[in-house]
């Protein structure tokens, strides 16, 4: 590693929640001054007395505020911004947003509005990764269009398979058939949705491997070099959305580490990959063979397992990138050491099938001692509200083993406690101590099944 | 002839419309039938329907399509 020698100035960050306080912390530690937008509703929250500067962008719904690109413009050049970091969800993958940032002579956190683009597009993204060599689930390779297409590709991959959207991604948009009159069902429903949720009725059919794991390799490049910081695992999940994160993956041989990992590289070398970036993988344990999912071109939610392991902080990385220089880490230099478990901690409530509980937080416990941390949004006497996503924070341990940062988890998740809304702690608290989670015998649709025979275990 | 209103049972953005392509659930002078959807509330990018607990004719939106609503608040009224 060598000092940087260039250096991002002033930094908006436009996001809220715990991924606003996250870029804030490591920005301040460079020295950048920070400035985060945020709506009318989030005034008091902690990335505004976190940031050096807040400036409210406007009203509490998204659409008005954390996603109402000519306004949050309109704060960067108000502030003499030099860069924009997006964080997740809301703007971060939204290749108008960047090209907008880059346009106006700022930097945007992230790869160029190009990549955005490309890889947004699933069907553009599997296509291109197939030509880069990534395995990819056997599928339709050009769009279908018509149900006689989309069944004439179903026949000759077998059922069951999944309808996905073109612009879908994230688990969005995703129909399971398991015969022909059910794609014959959902296939136009599916189209309609598309439509109307991505303005993109564009569909592709793909191989449905059920109790697949979901395990993702996490990227940096600068342009002209990119390194791997490992494997995460994925496999808990609801609704197709993440639960529980660990890092490294289980069960998965060097050899095969080894594979996956280049693999995301040779992909995001493709395309001269800028900042910090995940390649998503299905890996099917029997035939130890991984499909390519799609690329997300962002900090993920569950960058902390990968930083616990690696010892490295991504959000720095990011912002040295973004500043002009080049990778500070070579390839070499990195080792997994230990072992890191992540818990999203919710307003939710598990005893009634997840109900969104915003509201008020009358109090708030954060659990500490070694190897925990807490990134959240979180203090005595703040408000969730009811506008955005429901997560509230992550609760992440490490250790020198699964076995002992499962320990440790359960420690932490008993010293965690939070008073006045609903949370899933309740669900963590009954996993860690699982039999089955203990084994690591976790598949993508491990959870919902557990959900399903459990509930009344949960306590 | 009394007045009804329909209360948010939630906090959350409200919504007129099943999809933004799509007409309104209700407008002014339809009738609505009690279990009748007359709008969605978002919250915490889940969506909920909203059913109407009284009959009769739809008087007046109280609330615009994707405006913020707390739990509790009128939406519309119906003349029963």
């Amino acid at each position: 590693m060598y000092p940087a020698k260039k250096s991002i100035n002033r930094l908006l960050v436009a996001n809220r929640g715990e991924i606003a306080c996250r870029i804030i912390r490591s920005a301040q530690e460079l020295g950048i001054h920070t400035t985060v937008i945020y709506s009318q509703c989030d005034e008091d929250a902690l990335p505004v007395q976190l940031a050096d500067r807040a400036v409210v962008v406007g009203p509490a719904p998204a659409a008005k505020s954390y996603l109402n690109i000519e306004a949050i413009l309109e704060v960067a050049l108000a502030n003499n911004i030099d860069a924009i970091h997006p964080g997740y969800g809301f703007l971060a993958e939204n290749a108008k947003f960047a090209e907008a940032v880059e346009t106006s002579g700022m930097k945007f956190v992230g790869p160029s509005s190009k990549t955005i683009r490309l890889m947004g597009d699933k069907l553009a993204a599997r296509e291109f990764a197939q030509s880069a060599g990534i395995p990819v689930a056997a599928g339709s390779v050009e769009g279908v269009q018509s149900v006689d297409e989309m069944s004439a590709a179903a026949n000759q991959i077998g059922y069951p398979v999944l309808i996905k959207a073109a612009a879908g991604g994230g688990g969005r948009g995703i129909r399971i058939a398991t015969n022909l009159e059910e794609l014959q069902r959902l296939a136009p429903q599916a189209k309609v949705e598309a439509q109307a949720t991505f303005g993109d009725n564009r569909l592709f059919i793909e191989k449905f491997l059920p109790q697949a794991r979901h395990i993702e390799v996490q990227v940096l490049g600068d342009g002209e070099h990119t390194i791997h910081c490992f494997e995460r695992e994925c496999s808990m999940q609801r609704r197709r959305q993440k639960v529980w994160e660990e890092a490294p993956a289980v069960n998965l041989s060097e050899e095969i580490r080894e594979r996956i990992c280049q693999s995301a590289v040779a992909l995001a070398q493709q395309v001269n990959y800028s900042g910090a970036g995940t390649v998503e993988y299905l890996f099917d344990e029997e035939s130890e063979a991984f499909y390519f999912l799609e690329m997300n071109t962002r900090i993920q939610v569950e960058h902390p397992v990968t930083e616990c392991i690696t010892g490295i902080d991504l959000i720095r990385e990011m912002l040295l990138i973004a500043a002009g220089n080049p990778l500070r880490l070579k390839q070499d230099e990195l080792a997994i050491r230990g072992h890191s478990i992540e818990c999203r901690i919710n307003a939710e409530d598990p005893f009634q099938d997840f109900m969104p509980s915003p509201g008020t937080v009358t109090s708030v416990t954060i659990p500490a001692g070694p190897g925990v941390r807490f990134d959240s949004m979180l203090y005595s006497g703040c408000d969730i509200p009811p506008y955005y996503d429901s997560m509230l924070g992550k609760l992440v341990v490490w250790d020198e083993s699964r076995a002992h940062a499962l320990q440790r988890l359960q420690r932490a998740l008993s010293e965690l406690q939070v008073k006045g809304i609903k949370t899933t702690k309740p669900l963590h608290q009954a996993l860690v101590v699982e039999p089955a989670v203990m084994r690591s015998e976790i598949h993508t649709e491990f959870l919902e099944n557990w959900l399903s025979e459990n509930s009344s275990r949960l306590h | 002839m009394a007045i009804k209103s329909v209360l948010s049972p939630l906090p959350g953005i409200f919504y007129r419309r099943p999809s933004p392509n799509q007409s309104p659930f209700k407008d002014d002078g339809d009738t609505c039938a009690v279990g009748d959807v007359i709008g969605i509330v978002e919250v915490m990018k889940s969506f909920h329907e909203v059913k109407s607990d009284s009959s009769g004719t739809v008087v007046n939106f109280l609330v615009e399509n994707e405006e913020a609503v707390i739990a509790g608040q009128p939406l519309l009224e119906i003349e029963e």
